[in-house]
């Protein structure tokens, strides 16, 4: 279901997954690329990580992480703040910027 | 509208918007007190509905609906919205217009679901709130062209302050009549969401300037208070000064209606002779009717100090920030994140807190934390645990010089809270295992609002509903099970020349001595089992209920000496089982007729009824036992 098909990924090797990246990263969202977790489905992750303006293009920077498995993290997402997990935020392909 | 013209009826406008984007204090604005609350209180969860006058002399009746990212449903509170919105929703006329509030210094969700809105037909108008904020902070609004890119009338609002809805009003006067609503309409999949915010975004672009920068304030704070380390300290600093401001706050309110309801009482008491039948009616209002109410009303202050700090927080937008400190630790015993909120409202009352739970989209989950819901602290323990505190914990410093501030009592109810805290967490780990083993637990996902100054009109209606809410209750429910509790104890009368207390010839006597052998392994006496039962009904009642059975059984001592009758009649060991007891004690009535309702079955009412009645007696057994073998029987 991601915007942008996984073979143009490859072809940027710099793109990474958002649950991955340190605190103070700064990125522009590639794609997503969604996964059955938490019980939902793949494309009901996708639509959430939408609802809350995870769309390609938008700037986003990993603002705080929790204390235990620096897990959750806060992330700037254009003009908001998102709280999610790591494993959830996995599927947020991004950029550096 | 149909064949009815405009002028004839009220005009229907529903509020429509995101989590945070000001909708409630706009509806407060806009409504002032004539708005009625379903009967619990809680956070944006039910209906709300208020009336007001437009400038144009125009009456309007204005729904304030749950707070959505989109019109797709997941849990049951945006299923209201979205009915609401369809003109779907049973017994609810379909608004005449929708005002779809947006957060203007966070414009680009908002306006997706103002795209969203748009595509289902209904006639909508657009209020951009909390305008000055965003001015404020150098972002700037075409009102004009974004009014033109949506085909949809903006205005813009400032809810917080006089005259900052002026335009909205006019706005609402000027209103066409409504249109027909799209049938075809259908929740949009993951290509129509991203479609609608790319268009979202195209507009954006184009009627906004500086569209995200991000709060100076909010920046600077959520480095401390999102810290790893910090912000979990401060969080618990936070949690711990709520309790002790509960205590020390209200104490002289506390005092002062203490010292009126004595003063009531003696005054009835110096009215009425004390034997025959006038003896009974005498009886009757000063140890049930007055001593009752007296009893259970002079926790209003404590209730109201207790709501002002979660209004605060929650208005102070604090709330998510401590959902997402506690997101791992909820995390690890099978709760979701979002489940913070909802036990922290418990922490007041679990009918709200249970009927919040409807924020998690998961069954399971919500179903998890409405079992453990009532294991919070709610307000109506503090009175039986103040009461107990009051007469068996001495009213000193816990230590010297640093530690002088902190008071023993203080930090014994502390110790009560966490327990209860430990318990709910505990349980649901365990529920987790048992009921639904291998089932994760949904995604966390929650949007951090920007810190903004809470409002004292939104806190004072906030208080003022509570209030009236714990009022209601108390003139209710606990008034009428005070009356049985009086003619339980009171009746029959002791015969001519009685040598025994009045209160050993009643019912009560009888029923307490009935269940006594049930109790005495937990080292209750039968003036406790005469308590109990009515405080299933309303915890709170059991004080009422002892003060009322030692009231009648003491007849020169005074009601409101109860505090000392106990500490001359109970153990240590005794008030110690009695408060673990309260930890776990089985929810109110109306507590389990709320889990009914939001579980849509008894099963789960009673499920949760027996397991609380079972841990209550285990406790209050092991403390028993526990505090006898250290010597303190």
């Amino acid at each position: 279901m991601s915007f942008i098909a996984d073979s143009v990924l490859a072809e940027t090797p710099a793109a990474l997954d958002l649950g991955a990246a340190r605190r103070g990263f700064r990125g522009r969202i590639r794609g997503l690329r969604a996964f059955a977790s938490g019980g939902l489905p793949a494309e009901e992750l996708e639509r959430r990580l939408l609802e809350l303006g995870f769309v390609e293009g938008a700037e986003v920077e990993l603002l705080h992480q929790g204390l235990f498995g620096r897990d959750p993290i806060a992330i700037r997402v254009a003009s908001a703040t998102i709280a999610l997990r790591r494993q959830e935020a996995a599927a947020v392909l991004v950029e550096p910027m | 509208m149909n064949e009815m013209s405009a002028g004839l009826r009220d005009l229907r406008i529903a509020l429509v918007g995101n989590p945070n984007c000001g909708k409630t204090a706009l509806f407060n604005t806009l409504t002032g007190s004539r708005q009625r609350v379903a009967n619990y209180p809680g956070v944006t969860v039910e209906r709300k509905e208020g009336s007001f006058l437009s400038p144009g002399g125009r009456r309007v009746q204005l729904l304030d609906l749950p707070g959505t990212y989109s019109l797709r449903a997941r849990s049951p509170d945006e299923v209201v919205t979205r009915d609401v919105v369809l003109g779907e929703q049973a017994e609810v006329a379909a608004p005449d217009l929708l005002v779809c509030v947006a957060d203007a210094t966070n414009l680009r969700i908002g306006l997706r679901l103002i795209l969203e809105l748009k595509r289902t037909g209904r006639p909508l108008l657009v209020a951009l709130n909390m305008f000055d904020i965003a001015r404020h902070r150098g972002i700037e609004v075409d009102v004009g062209r974004l009014s033109a890119l949506l085909g949809l009338p903006v205005v813009t609002t400032v809810a917080v302050r006089r005259g900052g809805t002026e335009a909205l009003l006019a706005a609402i006067d000027a209103q066409a009549p409504p249109g027909e609503a799209d049938a075809a309409w259908s929740a949009p999949d993951a290509a129509g969401l991203r479609t609608l915010q790319r268009e979202a975004d195209r507009i954006l672009a184009a009627v906004v300037r500086v569209p995200d920068r991000r709060d100076a304030v909010t920046r600077r704070l959520d480095a401390v208070l999102l810290h790893p380390v910090a912000g979990l300290v401060i969080l618990l600093v936070v949690l711990f000064l709520m309790f002790q401001a509960v205590f020390a706050w209200a104490q002289p309110a506390m005092d002062l209606i203490e010292a009126g309801f004595q003063a009531m009482g003696a005054a009835v008491g110096a009215l009425l002779p004390e034997e025959g039948t006038a003896g009974l009616l005498r009886s009757f209002l000063q140890d049930g009717l007055i001593a009752g109410v007296g009893s259970v009303l002079v926790f209003l202050p404590q209730i109201l100090v207790l709501f002002l700090f979660i209004l605060l927080l929650e208005d102070f937008g604090y709330m998510a920030r401590a959902a997402f400190l506690m997101d791992r630790i909820m995390g690890g015993a099978g709760l979701h994140g979002r489940a913070f909120i909802p036990l922290l409202s418990s922490f007041a009352c679990a009918i709200p807190g249970i009927m919040s739970t409807r924020v998690i989209d998961n069954q399971h989950d919500r179903l998890a934390t409405i079992l453990v819901a009532p294991l919070m602290t709610c307000s109506a323990r503090i009175p039986v645990y103040t009461l107990i505190i009051g007469s068996f914990v001495p009213d000193r410093p816990v230590g010297e010089g640093a530690w002088s501030w902190v008071g023993l009592q203080g930090l014994v109810m502390f110790g009560l809270y966490a327990a209860g805290i430990v318990s709910a967490l505990g349980m649901s780990f365990v529920f987790k295992r048992l009921l639904w083993r291998g089932q994760p637990t949904e995604p966390f996902m929650l949007e951090l609002p920007d810190y903004k100054l809470p409002r004292v009109r939104n806190l004072a209606l906030g208080l003022w509903q509570r209030a009236k809410a714990f009022l209601r209750r108390a003139g209710t429910i606990i008034l009428s099970m005070m009356v049985v509790i009086w003619f339980l104890s009171s009746v029959p009368r002791p015969p001519e020349g009685a040598t025994q207390p009045a209160i050993e010839y009643s019912f009560a006597y009888s029923i307490g001595h009935a269940v006594e052998p049930l109790l005495r392994p937990i080292g209750f006496n039968w003036q406790i089992g005469v308590a109990l039962i009515p405080g299933m009904a309303a915890r709170e009642v059991a004080v009422a209920s002892l003060g009322t059975v030692y009231a009648v059984q003491e007849a020169e001592e005074d009601a409101a000496q109860l505090g000392q009758a106990l500490a001359g009649k109970w153990s240590l060991a005794t008030a110690l089982a009695f408060l673990a007891w309260y930890v776990f004690a089985p929810q109110c009535v109306a507590t389990l007729s709320v889990i009914r309702r939001e579980t849509g079955g008894r099963r789960w009412m009673w499920f949760s009824f027996g397991y609380m009645l079972a841990l209550a007696y285990l406790a209050a057994f092991v403390t028993y036992q526990g505090a006898r073998a250290l010597g303190a029987g």
